[in-house]
C-alpha cells in the first residue's frame, strides 16, 4: 500500500544550520517570524511544527558562544499564541523532563491542548548537567545514569495526571446546579524512585487526552522508551541506509511494548536546498555550506574535536598535527553535538585527517564536509521523488525539514515540492481532521488507554 | 501665561486606571449558574477571546488572569469536595499567550505562582509574552504555598503553610519568609529581564558574530532559598521590564508591593483605609530605597452591576440563593449602579489610589457592565481615557520605558 506522508516545518535553531547572515534572514524573536513560519508551513498542510529548546546559553572557552543565533523565545507561550494565528496546524514544544516537575508540565501541555483544540505535542528530552542546572533552584542534580529513568518515570506520572480526568467529569448543569459529577475529579497518587506527589490535577481532560508524545533520543535505551511510550521518534537518520536500519530497528521493537507499527512514526530531522535545476541546487547548496560554515566557525568546530583553544590556528591551512585534548572537562559547555566528538576524539580526528589528505582539503573545507551535508538537494522533482521513495522504502514515515533562513525559507518547498507530493497522491491535499492525532493518522486515546498501563496490561495477560 | 479662573474652580481630574480581574464564570460561585454563563465553554480559547476582546472594548488597562497549581477549593488550605462549584483552571500565562495576538492595546497580567514555578521559566514565558503582544505583558506573583499544593511537587525543603501552623507563633516567620522568597524571586525575573542589554544582537557578518556577548550579563543572584546563573535565553523583551504586580491584605505583603512590584492590588473597607495602606506602602518604598519608583496601588472590588440598584440587590440575592450562603469576600462588595460605583471609585482615589482592580461578580454580564455603563460614566466626569493613548501596558500605565541596570550610562 502507497504511504501517505508526514511532513513537518522546524523552526530554525540556534546552531550553525541557520545562516544569520543572508540578507533574507529575519527575527528568530519577534512573533511576527513565529508567525510567518507558522501559516507558511499551514499553507502546505504540514502535520505540524516542531520547537526545540535550550535552557543555557551554550559557551566556549568559558565565554557565550557568538556565532550562531542566540537567544530564542519560551516554547509553551509561543506555541500558544501560535495557536491564534493558525487553525490546523500541530504545536510541538521540546520541554525538558529534568529541570521541570510532572505536574506543572502536565498542567501547561494539557492547558495547550484546550486552547489549541487538540493541537499539543511534546518532545520529552532529559538532561543531566550541571552546567544548565545552574538556572533553576532545583539545580543539576541527575546523575547522567538516571537520565532515561527519570524521563521515563516523568512521563508516566504526567501521563497518570492526564488519565486522572475521564472526561466525563463536567456537568455544568444549570438547572441542577451540578458543575461536576463526582466530588473528586483528577485525584492522583504516584511514588517511584524520583517522584513522590499525590493531591488534585487541576485541568479536565483536553480535547487529544494528552499531548502526541515525540521522543528524540537516539541510544539503546532512547529507542526502547521511545518504543514504550512514544508516538513519533524525531530522528537525525534521513539518508536511505541509514533511515532503514533505524526505522526496522525501532518499528521492530513495539510488539515487545504490545503496540503495533502503526503507532510509533518515524519522523527524521532534514534539511534541503532548492533549485530551478538540480545542478543549480548543487550550486546553491556549496554555498549555503560555506555560510553555515564561516572561517570563524570552522575554528570552533576544530577546537570542540580538539577540545583546546586555538587563538592563532589559521583554518586555511591544515588540520592541527597534534592529537585532541582528551579530557572529561570540554571546553564546549551546553552543546549536545560535542558528545559525539568526545566518544573517541583522537580516531575522529584521524578520519578528518584522512579526509584532508585525500580531498587535499584545508581544516575548513574538512569542517564543511563532514559536519552536515543537507538532506535534500536538488530541483522540486528531484526532492519530491526522492522524499517519497524514502517513505515508500521505509526509511521514514515523513520528514521534520529545518529551513535555513528564518522564517521564509520554508516557503520555496511548499510552493514547489508540495504540490509535486499532492499530485502523486502521496500527501494531503487538505486538512481531514481537527487534531494533531487526526494529521498523524494515529487513533484517539481513549481514558482507558494509555501508554504505560497498556504494556502492563498487555504484558501480563 | 497666568492659568485662567475656570482652570482653578474646575481642577482637571486625574484620570484613574481600570483593571478587571478575570476568573472562570465569574467571582460569585453561581456565577457560572446565571442565564448569560457559558460554562461549557470555560476551557476553550475563545471564552477568553471574547472576554478580553470585551475589556478592550472597554479601553481597559489590562486584565489579570487567576491561576493556581491546585484544583479551586471553598477552603484556604485544603480541597473540599464540592460539585456544586466550578473546578479545573487552565494555565493562566498561556491563556494569555493565547489571547494576546487576537487584540492590540489591552495589557495581560496573568498570575504565576512563585513557591514552586522556577524563576528562570517563569522570566523568558513573560518576556515571550511581551514579544508576543508587542509590548503588553506583565504578570502578578502569587505566593501559593498551601499545603496540599505542595504535595503535588517534590520540593521539598520548604516548609508550606498549614491550618494547624495558624495558631503556631512560628506562623509569621513562615509568612515572612514565603514574601522574602517572593521578592527574590521577582529580583530574579527583572535581573533576567535585563540580562541581555537592547542591542546585543549585531549580526556582524565580518566578524561573523551574531551578537556581542560583552552585552549579555550572567545574573549570579544567590538568595536565601536559591541561586540563579543566567543570562536569559530569550533576549530582553519589548517594554524591556514586564509590569510586576502583587496582592497584599497586610504589612508583610505591603512590603513586597513596596519593594518589587509596579502596582499592587490591596483591599481598602474605605478611602480613608486607602489611604493609610498607601501610605505604608509609600514608607515601605522610601525604606527600600525605591522611592523614585512608580508604585500604583490599585484598590479592588467585586462588583454586580444593573441598570438600577434594585436589580443589583436582586441578582446578588439569587446568587447568593443559588450558592447556599451569602458571598463573602477579601475586597469590598459593590452591588449597585455604574453611576454608584463612579461615586465610590472617584471617593476612594481621594485617598490616592491611582486605580482599581474590577472583580466581576458574574461574567460576561458585569464586564460588560464595566465596559458599556462604567467606563462611559467614568469617560464623562474626565476620569478615564477616551482612547488608547499608548502601544504598550507601561505606556498605558505612565511607567515609562526602563533604562536596563547593565547599560554603561
Amino acid at each position: 500500500m502507497t504511504k501517505q506522508i508526514h511532513l513537518a516545518a522546524h523552526f530554525p535553531g540556534v546552531n550553525n544550520t541557520t545562516v544569520w547572515s543572508d540578507p533574507a534572514a529575519g527575527s528568530h524573536i519577534e512573533f511576527d517570524s513565529f508567525r510567518r513560519f507558522a501559516q507558511t508551513a499551514e499553507r502546505g498542510k504540514f502535520d505540524f511544527l516542531f520547537l526545540a529548546e535550550g535552557l543555557r546559553l551554550r559557551e566556549q572557552n568559558g565565554q557565550i558562544y557568538d556565532l550562531d543565533v542566540v537567544g530564542r523565545p519560551d516554547t509553551f507561550t509561543i506555541l500558544a499564541a501560535l495557536a491564534a494565528v493558525t487553525e490546523h496546524l500541530g504545536l510541538t514544544g521540546t520541554i525538558n523532563s529534568t529541570f521541570n516537575e510532572p505536574y506543572e508540565v502536565a498542567r501547561q501541555f494539557a492547558s495547550l491542548d484546550h486552547l489549541s483544540g487538540g493541537r499539543a505535542a511534546w518532545n520529552v528530552v532529559t538532561s543531566w548537567d550541571a552546567f544548565t542546572g545552574e538556572n533553576f533552584r532545583r539545580g543539576g542534580f541527575l546523575a547522567q545514569g538516571d537520565r532515561y529513568e527519570r524521563a521515563r518515570t516523568f512521563l508516566a506520572t504526567a501521563t497518570e495526571l492526564w488519565d486522572s480526568w475521564r472526561g466525563d467529569e463536567i456537568l455544568a448543569d444549570k438547572d441542577t446546579g451540578q458543575f461536576l459529577a463526582t466530588a473528586e475529579p483528577g485525584t492522583f497518587r504516584h511514588k517511584d524512585a524520583f517522584f513522590d506527589i499525590a493531591g488534585q490535577f487541576n485541568v479536565p481532560r483536553s480535547p487529544q487526552g494528552r499531548p502526541v508524545i515525540f521522543q528524540a533520543g537516539d541510544s539503546d535505551e532512547g529507542r526502547d522508551f521511545a518504543a514504550a511510550s512514544a508516538d513519533a521518534i524525531f530522528s537525525r537518520h534521513s539518508t536511505l541506509d541509514a533511515g532503514r536500519a533505524f526505522y526496522a530497528d525501532v518499528k521492530g521493537r513495539l510488539p515487545k511494548f504490545g503496540r503495533t507499527r502503526d503507532e510509533l512514526l518515524i519522523l527524521p530531522a532534514a534539511t534541503f536546498v532548492l533549485g530551478d535545476t538540480d545542478a543549480e541546487a548543487a550550486e546553491i547548496a556549496h554555498e549555503v555550506r560555506r555560510a553555515q560554515v564561516s572561517p570563524q566557525t570552522a575554528l570552533r568546530f576544530i577546537e570542540q574535536l580538539w577540545n583546546t583553544e586555538l587563538s592563532d590556528f589559521d583554518v586555511d591551512g591544515p588540520l592541527p598535527d597534534f592529537d585532541p585534548v582528551v579530557s572529561d572537562n570540554l571546553i564546549s559547555k551546553g552543546r549536545a553535538s560535542v558528545r559525539q566528538f568526545a566518544k573517541d576524539p583522537v580516531a575522529l580526528a584521524g578520519e578528518w585527517r584522512a579526509r584532508a589528505d585525500a580531498g587535499n582539503l584545508s581544516a575548513r573545507e574538512v569542517v564543511i564536509e563532514v559536519t552536515g551535508r543537507q538532506s535534500f538537494i536538488g530541483a522540486p522533482e528531484t526532492i519530491a521523488t526522492t522524499i517519497n521513495e524514502l517513505v515508500q522504502a521505509d526509511a521514514a514515515d515523513g520528514y521534520i525539514l529545518v529551513p535555513h533562513i528564518t522564517p521564509d525559507g520554508l516557503a520555496p518547498f511548499v510552493d514547489k515540492v508540495v504540490p509535486l507530493l499532492q499530485e502523486r497522491g502521496v500527501f494531503r491535499a487538505d486538512y481531514t481532521g481537527s487534531t494533531l492525532r487526526d494529521n498523524l493518522g494515529l487513533d484517539p486515546i481513549t481514558p482507558l488507554r494509555r501508554p504505560g498501563e497498556t504494556v502492563t496490561a498487555r504484558a501480563a495477560s | 501665561m497666568p492659568p485662567s479662573e475656570t482652570e482653578f474652580m474646575v481642577p482637571t481630574p486625574t484620570p484613574l486606571h481600570l483593571a478587571v480581574a478575570l476568573n472562570g464564570a465569574g467571582w460569585h460561585p453561581a456565577a457560572w449558574r446565571e442565564p448569560a454563563a457559558q460554562p461549557e465553554r470555560l476551557f476553550t480559547a475563545g471564552y477568553w477571546t471574547e472576554l478580553a476582546r470585551q475589556a478592550e472594548g472597554g479601553l481597559l488597562d489590562f486584565l489579570t488572569i487567576e491561576n493556581a497549581l491546585n484544583l479551586q477549593s471553598d477552603d484556604h488550605f485544603e480541597a473540599d469536595s464540592r460539585t456544586d462549584r466550578v473546578r479545573g483552571l487552565l494555565d493562566a500565562v498561556l491563556i494569555a499567550a493565547r489571547v494576546a495576538p487576537a487584540t492590540r492595546h489591552i495589557g495581560f497580567v496573568p498570575t504565576a505562582i512563585t513557591y514552586h514555578t522556577e524563576p528562570f521559566h517563569l522570566s523568558k514565558a513573560i518576556a515571550t509574552l511581551d514579544y508576543v503582544s508587542a509590548g503588553r505583558a506583565g504578570i502578578r506573583v502569587q505566593i501559593g504555598a498551601r499545603a496540599d499544593t505542595a504535595a503535588h511537587f517534590g520540593r521539598r525543603e520548604v516548609e508550606p503553610l498549614r491550618r494547624d501552623v495558624l495558631t503556631d507563633p512560628e506562623l509569621q516567620r513562615l509568612i515572612v519568609d514565603r514574601f522574602d522568597e517572593a521578592a527574590d524571586y521577582v529580583e530574579v525575573l527583572r535581573r533576567l529581564w535585563d540580562s541581555w542589554e537592547d542591542k546585543a544582537e549585531i549580526r556582524d557578518v565580518a566578524t561573523g558574530r551574531f551578537i556581542d556577548r560583552d552585552k549579555l550579563h550572567y545574573i549570579d543572584f544567590e538568595g536565601r532559598w536559591f541561586s540563579v546563573k543566567g543570562p536569559s535565553i530569550t533576549p530582553r523583551p519589548p517594554q524591556g521590564q514586564p509590569v510586576v504586580a502583587a496582592l497584599g491584605h497586610g504589612s508583610v505583603p505591603y512590603q513586597l508591593i513596596a519593594r518589587s512590584a509596579d502596582v499592587g492590588f490591596v483591599t481598602p473597607r474605605d478611602a480613608a483605609h486607602a489611604a493609610e495602606i498607601v501610605a505604608e506602602i509609600r514608607a515601605g518604598q522610601a525604606s527600600a530605597g525605591r522611592e523614585g519608583k512608580t508604585v500604583h496601588v490599585f484598590g479592588e472590588l467585586v462588583v454586580f452591576l444593573d441598570d438600577t440598584e434594585g436589580a443589583a440587590v436582586a441578582r446578588k440575592q439569587r446568587l447568593d440563593e443559588r450558592a447556599g450562603t451569602e458571598y463573602r469576600s477579601d475586597a469590598q462588595i459593590y452591588v449597585g449602579t455604574a453611576a454608584g460605583l463612579a461615586d465610590l471609585l472617584q471617593d476612594w482615589q481621594a485617598g490616592s489610589l491611582a486605580g482599581f482592580r474590577l472583580r466581576p461578580g458574574a461574567l460576561p454580564h458585569d464586564l460588560t457592565q464595566i465596559t458599556e455603563k462604567l467606563v462611559p460614566e467614568l469617560q464623562r466626569r474626565g476620569l478615564f481615557r477616551t482612547a488608547y493613548e499608548a502601544d504598550t501596558l507601561r505606556g498605558l500605565l505612565g511607567l515609562g520605558h526602563p533604562a536596563n541596570r547593565n547599560a554603561a550610562a
